[in-house]
């Protein structure tokens, strides 16, 4: 035992006791690469995959410690200092290690080392390499921070972090003011929920005294009304809201499709939009006391999944095409979560982290080798010229869709299958509403990318990129194509493993049969898929002038809804009135008038004053000397 | 017999007019320089006069005072005056007027 504790195999307990190594190695890589990334060249992103792939490690033997405990036990907390100590208020530096962080852990390091590897090959000559990888890390550090932390202020000291590396990467690039504009739009659009969410843990606070996930859990039954459960519940759901880009805090993510193709991977699809659905499921405690909270998370979840999907449907930029869909699968994630299916929701996050990273790697794979296009219009019958990308890239789609047994049928499945068999219909129709839509548009693009013939000349020359780029895409389509083993049904592995954390999957008895229930949700996938073979993939449709006849729906799609220009009406053009009057009314009109207007006065005043300098030696003299005769006079006549 | 203090009081007036006149209507510097010394002479010499009157001696230190300080004045001045002339070729105190509003 001691020999094995101190030899090469390392002991799964001490793994344990280094939780700490998970978020500090990828924070020392962000460090090295900050400040010596220039003398590093292309090792800067070696070293930051190796201190990924280290972090993996760590995180693999931690988990497997959790593992190895009895059922009842698996729960390790690690102090690591104190932080703040104000009045009765106590908040430590902790980390948490349970079953819903060790698969947040594994999916934070697991997809983000192949990003990292991947990131090699796409930015390859980029003249900021080494501080991209820095960023990169860096947003790893504070993810994991955020999913470790064992209580609500080291989640948002997390939640913050990756807020500013979302910024920063979005706007990697910012001499392009779209660039530099959408990631301010990010920033600011996810400020509106996390501000929110501070509220609510101000809240919590005042209702607890502390922010210890193990003292809300212990206390929220008999501690909270139903009343300030909801309130809680919808404050953090606000900054939940705002993070994983739902109705109506959604418009940064489209927008943030500017950054480099990695970002939009890491950040905007596998890690930290879903801390929002984290975040929810970790506070389940508090959401289980309120039914209506509940309600506003499934609502919330469902019309968002709608709404992104057909959003995703009028999408010409294939990046963009992702990001709807990114922000559509999380709808299912919300929805999942407001159903109390928490174990479904987690698991559809994992599945989805595989899928959609892998997709999104491939479009970038696609942008490579059509010199940075990504207008699906321009390209076509990709797969001769890329068959590694296509071939990854297709599984992914089918991941999505719900082909069976790909990651994305379990995952779905799960969900729908649980709001039918509590009889929650209307869920369960809009539901596989969404999932069609997602078939749908997900058919649309892997027709009009890989299939067909090629559109334009690019489309003809492209080419497959370096094997540093589709070793990764290989490796998560493996991952998508197996990982939902893990979650066969609603009561699978990951499930049971879940649920110390996430409490019992809600599975009613009613509904439909088990074989029905697969025969319409097989139905509604073929069907999408089949639709958009037919219209785009078969070339019976001229789908371009089916666009022509339905101008307004395809315009409508294409811009969301046109709900960026209800905001810039509602709330963008008002503000800048206000701050416009404010600024050339109230603050130079009025502030500035008044500091002017001292500052005048004494100048006139002055003005009339300085008359009396004439600058002539003698009218100084003359002056003195009727002083002193003045001054001789006064004294003499006194005497 | 002593001469008598008005003489020396009369003098010394006499002195200093001389002097502020001479501030007052020359426009060489050096020469208003002068004047100025003048009158610091017309003042010590009543402070001796005055002195000796009352047989009391500060007076008379005071007027040493009186000296070593115009001594050291005299340096300065001149000093000034001859960077002044250097600059502009003139002492004419009326051409330099550039210190006024």
């Amino acid at each position: 035992m001691v020999a094995e504790s101190v030899g090469l195999v390392p002991d799964p307990n001490q793994a344990m006791q280094v939780l700490w190594l998970v978020p500090l190695l990828p924070l020392v890589g962000a460090v090295i690469n900050l400040f010596v990334s220039k003398r590093l060249g292309k090792a800067a992103g070696w070293l930051a995959v190796v201190m990924m792939a280290l972090s993996f490690a760590v995180a693999v033997l931690a988990v497997k410690g959790l593992l190895d405990a009895p059922e009842g036990e698996r729960l390790f907390l690690k102090h690591l200092s104190d932080w703040i100590s104000v009045g009765s208020l106590r908040v430590n530096f902790d980390l948490r290690l349970d079953a819903l962080s060790a698969t947040m852990i594994l999916v934070v390091t697991g997809i983000g080392t192949l990003i990292h590897v991947y990131a090699i090959g796409y930015m390859d000559g980029d003249g900021r390499f080494g501080r991209f990888f820095a960023y990169l890390n860096l947003f790893v550090f504070f993810m994991l921070m955020l999913v470790l932390g064992a209580n609500l202020l080291v989640l948002y000291l997390g939640w913050e972090g990756v807020g500013l590396c979302s910024y920063l990467l979005i706007g990697f690039w910012f001499d392009k003011t779209a660039n530099a504009n959408a990631a301010k739009k990010a920033f600011v659009t996810t400020r509106v929920g996390d501000t929110l969410m501070l509220v609510g843990l101000a809240v919590v606070v005042m209702k607890f005294g502390t922010l210890d996930y193990e003292v809300i859990f212990g206390a929220a039954g008999s501690t909270l009304t139903k009343s300030a459960a909801t309130v809680i519940s919808l404050l953090l759901f606000a900054g939940a809201v705002g993070k994983s880009a739902q109705l109506p805090l959604h418009v940064w993510l489209p927008d943030a499709m500017a950054g480099p193709t990695p970002v939009s991977a890491l950040i905007h699809a596998a890690t930290m939009v879903t801390a929002g659905v984290y975040l929810v499921v970790r506070m389940h405690p508090v959401f289980d006391l309120s039914p209506v909270a509940l309600t506003v998370v499934t609502v919330t979840g469902l019309v968002t999944a709608i709404y992104a999907g057909t959003c995703a449907l009028g999408q010409d930029d294939i990046k963009r095409v992702l990001a709807y869909s990114t922000i559509s699968q999380l709808g299912f994630m919300f929805l999942a979560a407001g159903l109390k299916a928490y174990s479904a929701a987690i698991f559809f996050l994992v599945a989805h982290a595989f899928y959609k990273a892998l997709m999104f790697l491939g479009a970038g794979s696609v942008m490579h080798g059509m010199h940075e296009e990504t207008d699906l219009k321009v390209m076509g019958g990709l797969w001769r010229r890329m068959p590694y990308t296509a071939i990854t890239f297709t599984l992914g789609a089918l991941a999505l869709s719900g082909v069976p047994p790909l990651a994305g049928f379990f995952a779905k499945d799960a969900v729908l299958e649980i709001a039918q068999s509590n009889s929650e219909w209307g869920y369960y129709f809009l539901g596989t509403l969404a999932a069609f839509i997602s078939a749908l548009y997900m058919g649309r693009l892997i027709f009009l990318a890989f299939y067909g013939t090629a559109r334009s000349e690019a489309a003809e020359h492209a080419h497959e990129s370096p094997p540093v780029m589709w070793i990764p895409l290989v490796l998560l389509a493996v991952g998508a194509v197996t990982v939902g083993a893990l979650a066969t049904h609603p009561e699978g592995l990951l499930a049971t493993f879940l649920e110390p954390i996430s409490g019992l999957v809600p599975e009613g008895s009613e509904g439909l049969s088990t074989p029905v229930f697969y025969v319409v949700a097989l139905l509604v996938t073929f069907g999408g898929l089949g639709t958009a073979w037919f219209v785009y993939g078969s070339g019976r449709v001229d789908w371009l002038s089916l666009r022509v006849r339905l101008a307004p729906l395809h315009r409508l799609f294409a811009n969301g809804w046109y709900i960026d220009e209800y905001y810039a009406a509602l709330i963008v053009t008002p503000g800048k009135a206000i701050a416009a009057f404010t600024a050339y009314r109230i603050d130079v009109g009025f502030i500035d008038g008044i500091v002017n207007g001292i500052g005048s006065a004494f100048r006139r005043l002055a003005g009339v004053g300085r008359n009396i300098q004439t600058g002539f030696v003698r009218t100084y003299a003359a002056a003195v000397f009727v002083g002193a005769i003045a001054i001789v006079v006064y004294v003499g006549f006194r005497l | 017999m002593r001469t008598p203090i008005a003489y020396f009081v009369m003098l010394s007036g006499i002195l200093f007019a001389i002097g502020s006149v001479g501030v007052l209507i020359r426009k060489s510097a050096l020469l208003i320089f002068m004047s100025v010394e003048l009158q610091l002479n017309a003042v010590n010499l009543a402070l001796v006069a005055f002195s000796r009157m009352n047989g009391d001696l500060r007076g008379q230190v005071l007027a040493f005072f009186s000296m070593v300080v115009a001594a050291a004045e005299v340096v300065v001045g001149l000093a000034i005056i001859v960077s002044i002339y250097r600059r502009r070729a003139t002492v004419n105190v009326d051409d330099a007027r550039e210190l006024r509003w």
